[in-house]
């Protein structure tokens, strides 16, 4: 059977958010580097990447509204339509936040945040435990997985738990070293930065089961939860 | 009540099972498109509704067609009084040879309506709820074969009103027309919605999914799935409903 031009149209769509997902993948994991490592060329890195992000959502956006306008998708076509424009704006905004993280380490960083800070903020915990559920979103829509998808839900308490805690770990900080009481509550910012990070990556998860099973459980956890 | 109520029908032309143990409920007041492939059984099971098929030699048919309660083929059922309260639409327009007004005022002198003024009212009443009135109220006498395409189907949706049916079957009524005439079509079919069941087989999926309340995906003379058609065409249940719609059929 020969290949249907809505196919291969949506084998490009799905190129291009791959393509927007990489480059995403790589301004979170240069942050988290840039961050732990206090490298501020990285840093420098990710901020000329950002237009490369900027450039791509554009792109994405355009292409969904050319599949939708030419090819009137239906069903699974389109809601996959209706996720990718939603998917690729979390994703910038992720960009964003890796924005935020490097400008954070050129301008407001004084130096790489020490050991036991670091460790008792669980930073690095938290770092990571993002990264886990954007992979995880990555790999469950490129595997179009929703079962995978619904693992990233459980993950963000994680995220929300450190979160929690870093406002005590800071303040206890700025109370050690009051002369940085600058610098740390710009470091508050990039927790809150990182908790929106995990946001960002539930509400990716909800549009790839919307896409997949075309269940809406934006706003609806409670009914997830009950399931 | 003029809903529509099919219970285990099955219909043979000749040795050919062409429709197999349908059963639907179609609401009174609603807009319902049949759609599926071609040969599925869709115009087959739309004609079933006033009794179109009966003429065709060696048919066999099994199962209730209930309209209003009433089985439609039963014996004692007269058909030609069957068919004033279910109209048609056919894919291309079909006027008389005849002048505008005369291919509306047909069906009531048929019917024996001999009273002018009656005739008259119901002509400009018809015209109107076709949405043709302002295009052709100064062309009255004018031969129908004048209208456009678009005018002529909307010509014969006028001719349908005329004789008050309850239900309008319409077998691609927009098939043969230009975008602009579809779309008039169809903003008629949403107003002709609040005083007739509308029943539409279509080929155009997009045109089901802009008129229609609810979808029925019709495949080898099987119901596939019935329901509402946002449902159908956002998140159909079966996955040859999706492939059809979807355009991957086969």
């Amino acid at each position: 059977m020969t290949t249907l031009h809505i196919d291969t149209e949506l084998f490009k769509l799905k190129n291009s958010l791959h393509e927007m997902w990489l480059l995403v993948d790589k301004q979170i994991t240069k942050a988290q580097i840039a961050f732990m490592e206090y490298d501020k060329s990285i840093a420098r890195e990710i901020l000329s990447r950002e237009k490369m992000v900027n450039a791509l959502e554009l792109k994405i956006d355009s292409e969904c509204e050319n599949f939708i306008a030419r090819n009137n998708p239906v069903a699974i076509d389109l809601r996959l339509a209706l996720a990718y424009i939603k998917i690729n704006n979390n994703l910038e905004r992720i960009g964003d936040f890796a924005e935020g993280i490097a400008e954070f380490i050129l301008y407001n960083m004084t130096e790489k945040l020490p050991d036991d800070f670091a460790k008792r903020l669980r930073i690095e915990e938290m770092f990571n435990g993002v990264a886990e559920m954007f992979t995880l979103a990555k790999e469950s829509l490129h595997e179009e997985n929703s079962a995978k998808a619904e693992k990233i839900f459980g993950l963000d308490n994680l995220i929300d738990e450190i979160n929690r805690n870093s406002n005590k770990v800071i303040s206890e900080e700025i109370n050690k070293y009051p002369e940085k009481v600058e610098e740390y509550l710009y470091l508050n910012a990039v927790i809150r930065k990182l908790e929106r990070l995990g946001d960002r990556c539930n509400n990716i998860a909800e549009e790839i089961v919307f896409y997949l099973d075309a269940k809406v459980l934006k706003h609806n956890k409670s009914a997830f939860e009950n399931r | 009540m003029y809903n529509i109520d099919v219970k285990d029908l099955n219909f043979y032309y000749g040795d050919f099972h062409a429709l197999k143990d349908i059963t639907m409920s179609i609401q009174e007041n609603s807009v319902t498109a049949f759609i599926g492939p071609s040969g599925c059984g869709k115009s087959t099971f739309l004609r079933l509704f006033n009794r179109m098929n009966d003429l065709i030699p060696d048919i066999k048919m099994t199962g209730e067609v209930n309209i209003d309660g009433r089985n439609i083929y039963a014996k004692d059922i007269l058909v030609d009084e069957l068919r004033k309260e279910v109209g048609m639409v056919f894919q291309k327009p079909n006027p008389f040879p005849k002048s505008i007004f005369e291919n509306v005022a047909y069906g009531l002198r048929v019917n024996g309506e001999k009273n002018k003024k009656v005739i008259e009212e119901r002509v400009v009443e018809s015209l109107k709820g076709a949405a043709l009135w302002e295009e052709v109220k100064d062309k009255l006498k004018k031969s129908a074969f004048e209208l456009s395409g678009g005018q002529q189907q909307r010509l014969c949706i006028a001719r349908a009103l005329a004789i008050a049916p309850k239900i309008i079957l319409m077998d691609e009524p927009a098939s043969a027309l230009d975008p602009l005439s579809t779309l008039k079509i169809e903003e008629l079919i949403f107003q002709l919605k609040k005083d007739y069941t509308i029943v539409i087989v279509t080929h155009n999926m997009q045109q089901a999914a802009r008129v229609s309340d609810k979808t029925a995906f019709f495949y080898l003379g099987e119901l596939i799935e019935y329901d509402f058609t946002e449902k159908i065409f956002t998140n159909p249940s079966k996955e040859s409903t999706q492939n059809y719609i979807t355009g991957r059929f086969g």
